[in-house]
């Protein structure tokens, strides 16, 4: 039998003897459990309006996949992403794609069962597609390059940037946030598998402490700085600030993005080492808050109004702040990485940046060309990768992921 | 070589299949074949099975789902355990589950809702396993053939590389290095088989366990390319040639089915992934790219031995591995250089990532070859 993950968080005691039992074919691998078991809280409903995993509460970790489109064929990729569609469906709901401990013994199993038994972990599953899908080295790949969004734009150059382009682009990403890093990771091990021979994985990057929140009403986390960051972040509830900074309008370009976003994505490298050799003193003053609380200089608590003018001139969260840049805002989304160490024995850590807005030119691109120019952090940061990706919006039931552009 | 031993493992569970096809051969039920699928009707109320009964074996379900609630397809056994299932069949949607059936009265039960219960139907499978379709028996046959002429041309070619070790000729040993071994990479599943000759033959240096006499060809082949030195090699160029001796000898007596064919493909692809692409097969020769091509046409006889019977039972399988053995073929010849191909340390990283991702490309279409083959 199948098992699927929504049976098994409802009976924890069912044992798993799939492996052994799949070459006699014969054998089942548990009794037939009867009902539904419990409701799944733990579900992101991933049909609707808007793609899950932008608005929708940020979840614990990340493993953010870009992938390169490999073949030429336009059916073949639009054949895919029928099938990634039915995959993250059925993986955001729990549940396996396809057989993941049945059927044939002759053969490899659809699913490859590392998240049977485990529950949705609150999986979401947001794609976006990037410039270079779109048009590459002069080229309309696949039909497209006329319904490239303006917004859509390549990325410029900032001031110190240093990207690896190894780390950088990919025609196509997907973000897989859940609670569980086991389930985020078995999601894009999963859709990389379906997608061989049409995509391949160009970078991916694993990330865990999420440094920022979408529900206010929880604790700000921390940066691997030690900061709270993203105090005043767009909440999942604020409907007017999504749709005046977050969700694309069908007036802004091509319809096929209304209710989507454009997702920019930035590995920042942290300079570990010599923060920790930096006095508290200096920290704080780098971020213009407390370390502690959290609180900007001059304020009382973390939540309260900043005093812009109290904050060192070029401090991180004076440059940031929306008040400082007429009310601009993004949807923050990034969560911290650490892989492992480099060959100088400095650890390879810092911040996968997932910024959200509805257009990049108007947000992030100046932003961060502000940020690039003055902020004290840079002495501390380095940007070493970089992607900017248009997330279409939502899927209903029927359709698939692009199904607006590739339709 | 690699230390797993697809083929001689496969072959344990295989026992059952090869012995149901000999006594099924003339079994009329047969004739059905692959192509015999049970169609069921699933609606939020019903479950209409096609037939109320079927042969032993393979058998395959397509259930389409007619009602307005996703369904789910369960195959209970005699006991009223779980056979097989397939959850998540959306409403207008289908699926195919296919699963290893003996004689006995099974329950077919379509569950709209997904909630374990729903109509169901009695399925009688009688007899004791399906025919053998007879293209596969001649698939064996000619890949047998096959096997038996890359033994003989590795051999040929290792005496003449044997011949100018002992000579002490080291260009010309060089030379005749990488195509010695052209005949056994294609065929390297069947070889591993027989346990103990892979690794008298083909055990690389980081392969080794203490107490380990390294033996072989890539014994030979560090003593060419790192040390220049073959003077002590003589006795290791004769051995290779009596180990492939025995294996020419042996390899008619190797267990081959259409099944094991067509894993063997799969693990041949595996050996492109872990091995070549990563250029650890020949540390010192960097003749990787000549093992990749022979494993790749080691690979790509079978399918196209398969092909007839694959074509028809999944067509858009032999589609995609038609179209993907010809990027893999089209992407090798870039590296072509005189008879061979340009050394595999002069191969960039994206390069070698373009190889990775058409090797992945393939690899993945190729492991559902013997399920295909095997119903």
């Amino acid at each position: 039998m199948e098992v699927s993950r929504r049976r098994l968080f409802g009976y924890s005691g069912v044992t798993l003897a799939a492996g052994a039992a799949a070459g006699a074919g014969l054998v089942s691998v548990a009794q037939a459990t009867e009902g539904n078991g419990p409701v799944d809280e733990e579900a992101v409903p991933f049909y609707g309006a808007h793609q899950a995993g932008i608005a929708t509460p940020v979840q614990d970790r990340l493993h953010f996949a870009a992938f390169d489109v490999v073949t030429d064929d336009r059916r073949r990729l639009i054949r895919m992403l029928k099938e990634w569609t039915a995959a993250a469906a059925a993986f955001t709901g729990g549940h396996p794609y396809g057989s993941a401990a049945g059927g044939l013994g002759e053969s490899p199993p659809d699913d490859t069962g590392e998240a049977l038994g485990l529950p949705p972990a609150r999986l979401t599953l947001t794609i976006g597609f990037g410039p270079t899908l779109f048009e590459k080295d002069g080229k309309d790949r696949f039909g497209l390059k006329a319904k490239r969004p303006a917004a859509l734009i390549d990325l410029p150059h900032f001031p110190g940037d240093n990207l690896d382009p190894a780390r950088s682009g990919g025609d196509i990403c997907v973000q897989a946030c859940a609670d569980d890093p086991q389930i985020a990771v078995h999601a894009i091990r999963n859709l990389a598998r379906i997608g061989f021979g049409v995509v391949a994985v160009r970078w991916s990057q694993l990330g865990f402490g999420k440094t920022s929140s979408t529900t206010p009403d929880k604790q700000t986390p921390r940066n691997m700085f030690g900061f709270k960051d993203g105090t005043r972040n767009i909440a999942g509830s604020e409907g007017k600030a999504l749709n005046d900074d977050v969700w694309a309008s069908g007036s802004d370009g091509p319809s096929w993005m209304a209710g989507g976003s454009y997702v920019v994505a930035r590995r920042i490298r942290m300079h570990i080492e010599t923060w920790d050799r930096t006095s508290l003193q200096e920290q704080q003053d780098t971020f213009g808050r407390t370390k502690g609380e959290g609180n900007a200089y001059g304020a009382k608590r973390e939540h309260d109004p900043v005093p812009l003018d109290k904050l060192p001139a070029d401090s991180h969260v004076r440059l940031a702040h929306p008040d400082s840049n007429g009310g601009l805002r993004i949807l923050r989304r990034g969560y911290s990485f650490t892989d492992g160490t480099d060959g100088l024995g400095r650890l390879d850590a810092g911040l996968f940046f997932i910024a959200y807005q509805r257009d990049p030119r108007k947000q992030f691109v100046p932003l961060q060309n502000r940020l690039a120019a003055s902020d004290h952090m840079n002495e501390y940061v380095q940007h070493v990768g970089s992607g900017i990706w248009a997330c279409p919006p939502g899927v209903r039931k029927g359709g698939y992921w692009g199904d607006g552009l590739f339709g | 070589m690699r230390p797993v031993h697809l083929l001689a493992a496969a072959s344990a569970a295989l026992v059952s299949v090869s012995a149901l096809s000999a006594c099924g051969k003339d079994d009329k039920a047969g004739a059905k074949g692959g192509a015999g699928a049970i169609e069921v009707t699933a609606t939020d109320s019903s479950c209409d099975l096609g037939t109320k009964s079927t042969s032993a074996g393979a058998v395959t379900f397509k259930v389409t789902n007619k009602g307005s609630q996703v369904n789910e397809l369960e195959i209970l056994a005699p006991d009223g355990k779980i056979v097989s299932e397939r959850e998540n069949i959306g409403p207008g949607t289908g699926a195919e589950v296919t699963v290893q059936l003996s004689a006995g009265t099974y329950k077919v039960m379509c569950s709209a809702g997904m909630t374990g219960k729903g109509p169901s139907q009695a399925l009688t499978v009688t007899g004791q396993g399906k025919a053998t379709d007879p293209r596969l028996d001649q698939a064996v046959a000619a890949y047998r053939t096959y096997v038996a002429d890359q033994v003989a041309d590795t051999l040929d070619k290792a005496t003449k590389f044997a011949a100018a070790v002992k000579a002490g000729d080291v260009e010309q040993a060089k030379a005749l290095y990488a195509p010695s071994r052209v005949g056994w990479e294609s065929i390297e599943p069947v070889a591993e088989s027989f346990g103990d000759i892979d690794p008298k033959v083909d055990l690389r240096e980081a392969d080794l366990k203490p107490g380990d006499k390294w033996t072989g060809w890539h014994r030979i082949e560090k003593a060419l390319w790192k040390t220049g030195s073959i003077k002590d090699e003589g006795p290791y160029a004769d051995q290779l040639v009596k180990d492939l001796q025995t294996l020419k000898a042996k390899v008619g007596t190797a267990s081959i089915t259409a099944t094991s064919m067509a894993n063997g493909a799969k693990e041949l692809l595996d050996e492109v992934a872990t091995g070549k692409v990563t250029g650890e097969e020949e540390t010192f020769s960097h003749t990787d790219l000549v093992d990749f091509k022979a494993n790749v046409d080691g690979a790509q006889k079978v399918y196209e031995l398969l092909k007839p019977v694959v074509q028809e039972r999944n067509a858009d399988l032999a589609a995609t591995l038609d179209d993907e053995f010809a990027k893999v073929q089209k992407l090798l010849t870039k590296y072509q250089k005189g008879d061979g191909y340009v050394a595999y340390d002069t191969v960039g990283a994206k390069d070698r990532k373009d190889l990775s991702n058409e090797v992945n490309a393939l690899g993945e279409p190729l492991s559902k070859l013997a399920g295909v083959v095997a119903r």
